[in-house]
Order: C-alpha cells, then sequence, then structure tokens
C-alpha cells in the first residue's frame, strides 16, 4: 500500500478551508498549522502565472527526516506515512533541518509535529480531514499500489509536478497542472 | 522572476520566514567537540608516537581540557533540545544514518576514555597533593593521603583502582589507538552533521567533515601552544598550527569552488558569502581574524620575531568558533525554491 495525494492547482482557489479543517480536526496548537497554501507567482508584468497550492508534508519516499532522527521518533507506517511518536521524540531539530519543505514545526510541548495523513481517520474508512472539505474538490487521496484508486486514475490521465524533485526526497504529493 | 508567498496565514515560530532551528548551542557544541576532538587526537598521537616526555601539555594536560569540552558540548547539545526530559531517548538505540545519533554515542564512549587518561596521569600531574586544596576534597571517595612515599603524599583508595592504573600505564599504545579512532570519528562528525542535511543546500557538501576536522585540530592546537611552559613544545605546536590554516584554507577554497560550479541552489549559497548578508562577517571573523593574521603571526614567530603567543591562539579559537556560528546561521537561510 502506498498513500498518496493528488491536488489540483487549477482547482484550487487558496481559501484555506483544508488548513482550518485540519487544524481542528488534529487539534494543531494556535499560531501553527500543518498544511498551508501558498501561490506562486511567475513571470513578467503583464505575463504573469498564479498558482495556488495546498501544501503539507509530502510523505516522501526517501525521507531525510526519519534517517537522521538520532531516536527513531520519526518512522515510517503502513501505506508509507511518516509519523512521530511523541514521547521518542527529544526535540532536536535534526528531522526538520532535513526537510525540503519547512513541513515539521515545533509543537510547543516540545515535540515534533506534522501532517499524519490522518491517518487515524484512515483506519475508520474516512478521508483525511483536509481532502473531506474541501469545496472545490480539488484534493484526490488513496493508494498508489491501486490501479483503480482515484489518485491512480488522475495521475494517469492528467500532467502533474511534485514540488523541489531535485532535492532527492521523492515526494507523493503530486500537483495536477 | 518568481515568488511565492504563503497566503494562509501560516507564521511558525523559528520556521518563517527563514529557518532557524538551532541557535547558539549547535554551534557552540559543534565547536566543543571539534576541539576535544583535537586535543584527545594529539594526545593518542604523542603517546603513539612515544614522545610523551617531550610533549607534557599535549599529553597530560589537553585531555583535562577535552573532558570539560565534552562536558560542556553535552549540555549545550542538551539545551538544545526542545524535549530535553527525553534525552536519554538518544542512548536507547544507535541509528547509523543519522549523525546526531553516532556523534552523541561517541561522545558518550570518549568521555570515559578521557577520564580514564586524565586518572592515569593524575599521579603525574599532581604528584603532591595538598589537603587544603578544592581538588583533593573532591576526590576523597576515590584517594587517601599517604605519608610514607616520597614521590607521591597521596595513593587510590582502592586496590582495583590502583591494579586499573597499572593497567592502563601498561597498555598506553593500544588505548590511544582506540582513543585516536575516537577522535577522529568525533572530529569529522562535528561537519558530517551538518553535511547530511540535503534540504539544506549550503551544508550538503562532504568537504564539511574533513574542514571541521582541520578546523577542529587547529583550534586544539592553538590551545596546547597557549597552555604549554615548554619551549619546544610552543614552537612544534605553532608550526603544527600554520600547517593546519594552510589546509584549511586549501579546503575553504574547495568549498567555494564546489558551491559556484554546482547547481542553482549552491550558487545562491554561496552568494551569501560572496556579496550577501554573511560576506563581512565570514571573511573578517574567519578568513582574516581567524586564519590569516594568526598565520603572519606564525610566521613571524618562526623568523624569530617576539610574538607573544597568546594572540595568535586566541584569534584561532575566535575564528573557529564563528565559523561554526556562521555555517550553522547561514545553512539554514540556504533552502530549495519551488
Ligand atoms: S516532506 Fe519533509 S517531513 Fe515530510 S516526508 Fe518529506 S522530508 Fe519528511
Ligand atoms: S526532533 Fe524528534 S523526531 Fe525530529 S529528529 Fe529529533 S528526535 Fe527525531
Amino acid at each position: 500500500m502506498r498513500y498518496a495525494m493528488a491536488i489540483d492547482t487549477k482547482k484550487c482557489v487558496g481559501c484555506s478551508d483544508c488548513v482550518v479543517a485540519c487544524q481542528t480536526e488534529n487539534n494543531v496548537p494556535l499560531g501553527f498549522c500543518r498544511d498551508w497554501i501558498s501561490e506562486t507567482t511567475d513571470g513578467t508584468y503583464p505575463k504573469l502565472e498564479l498558482e495556488i497550492r495546498s501544501e503539507r508534508c509530502n510523505h516522501c519516499d526517501n525521507t531525510p527526516c526519519v534517517r537522521t532522527c538520532p531516536t527513531g521518533a520519526s518512522h515510517i507506517i503502513d501505506g508509507g506515512i511518516i509519523k512521530v511518536t511523541h514521547f521518542e521524540c527529544i526535540g532536536c531539530g535534526a528531522c526538520i533541518e532535513s526537510c525540503p519543505y519547512d513541513a515539521r514545526y515545533f509543537h510547543p510541548e516540545g515535540w515534533v509535529d506534522k501532517c499524519t495523513f490522518c491517518d487515524h481517520r484512515l483506519k475508520n474508512g474516512q478521508l483525511p480531514a483536509c481532502v473531506s472539505v474541501c469545496p472545490t474538490k480539488c484534493m484526490y487521496f488513496g493508494d498508489l499500489d491501486d490501479k483503480n484508486s482515484v489518485v491512480s486514475k488522475i495521475i494517469a490521465t492528467r500532467k502533474w509536478k511534485v514540488l523541489a524533485p531535485e532535492a532527492g526526497t521523492s515526494p507523493q504529493i503530486f500537483y495536477l497542472v | 522572476m518568481k515568488e511565492e508567498i504563503i497566503t494562509s496565514g501560516r507564521m511558525i515560530p523559528n520556521i518563517d520566514p527563514v529557518l532557524h532551528v538551532w541557535h547558539w548551542q549547535i554551534p557552540v557544541y559543534l565547536f566543543l567537540g571539534g576541539l576535544a576532538a583535537g586535543l584527545l587526537f594529539f594526545a593518542s598521537y604523542y603517546t603513539l608516537t612515544g614522545k610523551t616526555k617531550n610533549f607534557p601539555t599535549a599529553v597530560k594536560i589537553g585531555p583535562i581540557i577535552a573532558l570539560f569540552a565534552i562536558v560542556l558540548g553535552l549540555i549545550a547539545l542538551l539545551l538544545d533540545l526542545k524535549h530535553p526530559l527525553y534525552f536519554w531517548q538518544l542512548y536507547t538505540t544507535i541509528r547509523l544514518e543519522s549523525p546526531m545519533s553516532w556523534g552523541a554515542w561517541a561522545l558518550f564512549l570518549i568521555m570515559p576514555m578521557a577520564v580514564v587518561w586524565i586518572a592515569s596521569y593524575l599521579k603525574e600531574i599532581f604528584p603532591k597533593l595538598d589537603s587544603r586544596k578544592k581538588f583533593a576534597s573532591l576526590l576523597k571517595f576515590i584517594i587517601v593521603e599517604t605519608e610514607t612515599d616520597k614521590e607521591f603524599n597521596w595513593d587510590w583508595k582502592f586496590n582495583w583502582l590502583r591494579k586499573f592504573e597499572q593497567f592502563v600505564i601498561k597498555e598506553r599504545k593500544p588505548f590511544a589507538w582506540i582513543m585516536i579512532v575516537f577522535s577522529v570519528i568525533l572530529g569529522v562528525y562535528t561537519g558530517i552533521l551538518l553535511s547530511a542535511f540535503n534540504a539544506r543546500p549550503l551544508w550538503n557538501t562532504s568537504i564539511l567533515g574533513p574542514l571541521f576536522l582541520t578546523s577542529g585540530l587547529s583550534t586544539a592546537a592553538a590551545t596546547i601552544m597557549w597552555m604549554s611552559k615548554n619551549h619546544t613544545e610552543k614552537i612544534v605546536f605553532s608550526r603544527i598550527d600554520l600547517l593546519l590554516i594552510v589546509v584549511e584554507l586549501f579546503f575553504i577554497t574547495h568549498l567555494f569552488m564546489g558551491y559556484v560550479a554546482g547547481s542553482q541552489v549552491k550558487i545562491d549559497a554561496a552568494h551569501y558569502f560572496l556579496g550577501g548578508e554573511y560576506t563581512i562577517s565570514f571573511w573578517v571573523n574567519v578568513i582574516i581574524l581567524g586564519l590569516i593574521i594568526p598565520a603572519i603571526l606564525e610566521s613571524l614567530e618562526l623568523l624569530k620575531f617576539k610574538v607573544p603567543i597568546a594572540i595568535p591562539a586566541a584569534l584561532i579559537l575566535w575564528g573557529g568558533l564563528m565559523f561554526r556560528f556562521i555555517m550553522v546561521d547561514a545553512g539554514q537561510v540556504t533552502r530549495y525554491l519551488y
């Protein structure tokens, strides 16, 4: 099993519903977030191109954050989801330094927190909170190993890109362009 | 032109707008680790070459400073942790892929070695023990005062300690072999800790390992020549230091050539030092004050000019410390753009 997400940059309007849904679902402390919206503007006036993306941990295949963790608190669970065990984390910051996407942060209680693909919801057969609330339905979530899953189908038919592939982490969030 | 803005109001402390997760603790830890590695390296080296008589400071005093450096370094590391009460989790597992893990282990293992090393020389360093001295009272639980002996007026309290001391003195060379290996691991580690982070283009270069090792050796050599009361030892270490400075300058040139010949993110990283915000602090503190001026002063000394040794020594230590501060700080600013 390999969980992955595809996000349609053509449909995303940057409403931040996914951000709020995640904060509520996961009790994210005030001022912090596990997912966020970024807007990139490319080109020179008047030929500008705008792209809006909902970003989060890419649950990479080649995970520097798990490798550099000295205690094993950062680990990979079934489906390729990267998680942090709170009581094993010493808060050294090595994983934060090693993530090219700045997807991790220190929880005010000292341990490192990040997106979990809402694995607690997946267990009950629900979709991650962000995916389930998106008003434009621009996010697709599923199992890449299953040819018939929504993600597999959408990335087979649409053009996509991943962020900073040159950082070499083999990210698993696909942005449909 | 490409512009990226995070619009969801994300403003996570120490991450936005630029990453600043590692503060003063990590550079101090790397500096002290490098210094300790260098001091233990020289102590082992002169034991292995059988020159302990000529280099009393390097062999006997250096490891004492190294021990303090290790302890302070571990305290700095502890202060860096955001979840310090769980620090023992570091020692429940060995993760070879994580430099932080084997560095913590290397420090942990090298500390008792330094303690044993110092203890085995204690009788030579302090042959006479004044019972009023604080030091003596601190060690009361393992040493006793003796009146009879002419050479020393104290001895170990327990027989097994005496036996252990004899064993270490007899087996100094194998012991030095182990310690020299660990000291190199520790010295290289201080650089590899940073170079293992692919996500930070400034750090992600393999030259950082040898460069930090050389810099650690050079700070250690500076410390020894500063502490030494033995004229030949001072001269030898001032020469060693000069050589190390040349090697360091060579590595730094290499480092920049690597950046400039690299991908865009590496070129951008180098730009912080070649006109960007770290230019002045790096070139003034690290290159001029930390390397060039000490090199000139030491050369003058070799040419028989009188130079107070404390000046080049202090400058080298300053340069080494600043180098780590600047590298840790600047590295966190560099990133991949997407
Ligand atoms: S995005 Fe960052 S935190 Fe997430 S798996 Fe990749 S490297 Fe690790
Ligand atoms: S901060 Fe925690 S999860 Fe991250 S590397 Fe350190 S121990 Fe591992």
